[in-house]
């Protein structure tokens, strides 16, 4: 019977690297589909509005695991057939561009009417209130949850693992079936998410320390 | 590229009974999960406040150990792994484990917030008031603290629901897995998958409905976000 020596490690450790391509895909995916469901639900028309409010319920309503089983297995029973990787970030960017559009949209809601009014009262054009006034006011307020979303993204990547995409869960799973050591595999498996992630908990704990700082300020 | 399909939904809905069983497991977990968690959660957070120190740090250690790997993983510790060391449990029992302490990690770290958000000065006039220490717990700490977080809760909560899912990969037999077996029954993926998705979003308004509808009982002066 195996250990788990450096072969088994080295295995683990550089399936990591799907699940860094996993999530930079499901990021950068979600994130510019949120963006333009953002801009999409910040539209004066109410049916695009209710459009992209259905949408983020619907994805939101559902979990990320159906989802994914519906991009490969359901895709592929329909004639469409995209692989574990491509699926699997087909799903993830789909949930993440949910999330993200909710994170900005609320961040977008919460600056005040009167910031909109002013930037019009200055004879800017919408687009112009949005990108001279309005963003860059919300980018402050949206960068510590949408750095908190970085983490779920990351971690959400596992589920990719179910339909037999092998990142670092799978991995996982394929060393403890060949060594018999499922607490070992999974132990180092779970260790290097967390090297993973961590980075992005402290740097989201940071951000919203310095948001509640300079909200103090503003009130003193 | 995608050629007509034809949708036949028909195999899928003869299986009735397999997705309904498969919907009580997963209400199931899903209960144990946020009863169970809400509770530690709130333990948790008392406990991040406490003077002892190597509380408050093993606490942190929990919390961030959770919060920074995915739950499939946990799953697979707690059913694959603790065996190794003599801890054995059902799939169904390591799936209500995994769950309970994935949203108490959470929830430690939302209600820390609704805590730290007391005044001080309340606290303080509740010993002048002479109340017992339970009671400044309960009704000055742990009450307010509830309602100002309840809408992070519910989120919270209802992420986990939907993410009860993810159990059967360890072999909970739950609504994800009725559907994962009745799909290599019938080959009818997109139904079946779409049958499940649309149960999940059905079960994810339900309970927003009933713990909308808890706030509303339990915290009847809050109008802020009912």
């Amino acid at each position: 019977m195996r250990g788990i020596g450096a072969p088994e490690l080295t295995y683990i450790v550089f399936a990591a690297r799907w699940t860094i391509l996993l999530s930079v895909m499901a990021l950068v995916g979600g994130g510019f589909f949120g963006a333009v469901l953002t801009l999409a639900g910040i539209s004066r028309s109410r049916r695009v509005r209710l459009v992209v409010t259905g949408f983020v319920q619907l994805v939101q309503g559902t979990p990320l695991l159906i989802l994914l089983l519906l991009a490969y297995f359901g895709l592929s029973a329909s004639g469409l057939e995209l692989g574990a990787l491509l699926s699997s970030a087909l799903a993830l960017t789909l949930y993440a561009g949910a999330f993200l559009t909710t994170i900005w949209q609320a961040a977008i809601d919460a600056i005040r009417p009167g910031q909109w009014e002013g930037a019009a009262a200055l004879g800017l054009r919408r687009s112009q209130q949005l990108r001279l006034v309005i963003l860059p006011q919300a980018v402050r307020l949206a960068l510590p949850p949408t750095c908190g979303f970085v983490v779920q993204a990351i971690k959400n990547t596992s589920l990719a693992s179910i339909i037999g995409f092998i990142e670092l869960t799978r991995a996982g799973q394929i060393v403890s079936n060949a060594t018999f050591q499922p607490l070992a595999a999974f132990g180092v498996v779970a260790a290097l998410y967390f090297l993973l992630c961590l980075p992005f908990t402290l740097l989201t704990e940071w951000l919203e320390g310095r948001q509640t700082n300079l909200l103090k300020g503003h009130a003193r | 590229m995608i050629q007509t399909y034809n949708f036949d939904f028909w195999p899928v809905l003869q299986r009735w009974p397999a997705l309904l069983d498969g919907v009580w497991t997963s209400l199931l977990l899903a209960a144990a999960g946020v009863l169970g968690g809400t509770l530690l959660g709130i333990f948790g957070a008392l406990g991040r406040g406490s003077q002892l120190a190597p509380l408050r740090w093993f606490l942190r250690g929990y919390v961030e150990l959770f919060r920074n790997t995915p739950l499939l993983v946990q799953l697979f510790i707690f059913y694959l792994g603790l065996p190794t060391i003599g801890v054995r449990m059902s799939p169904l029992g390591a799936s209500c484990l995994a769950l309970v302490l994935n949203n108490a990690a959470y929830t430690t770290e939302i209600m820390r917030a609704g805590i730290a958000a007391t005044p001080r000065g309340q606290v303080e006039a509740a010993e002048s008031l002479a109340l017992r220490r339970w009671q400044i717990l309960a009704f000055i700490v742990i009450r307010p603290a509830l309602a100002r977080i309840y809408p992070a809760l519910v989120s919270q909560n209802v992420l986990l629901m939907l993410s009860t899912g993810i159990t059967s990969a360890i072999g909970a037999q739950d609504l994800t897995a009725a559907a994962s077996d009745i799909n290599s029954d019938t080959f009818r993926s997109l139904e079946v998958f779409l049958i499940a998705g649309a149960v999940y979003l059905v079960l994810n308004y339900v309970l927003r409905v009933l713990l909308w509808a808890v706030g509303l009982v339990l915290f009847p002066n809050q109008k802020s976000w009912a």
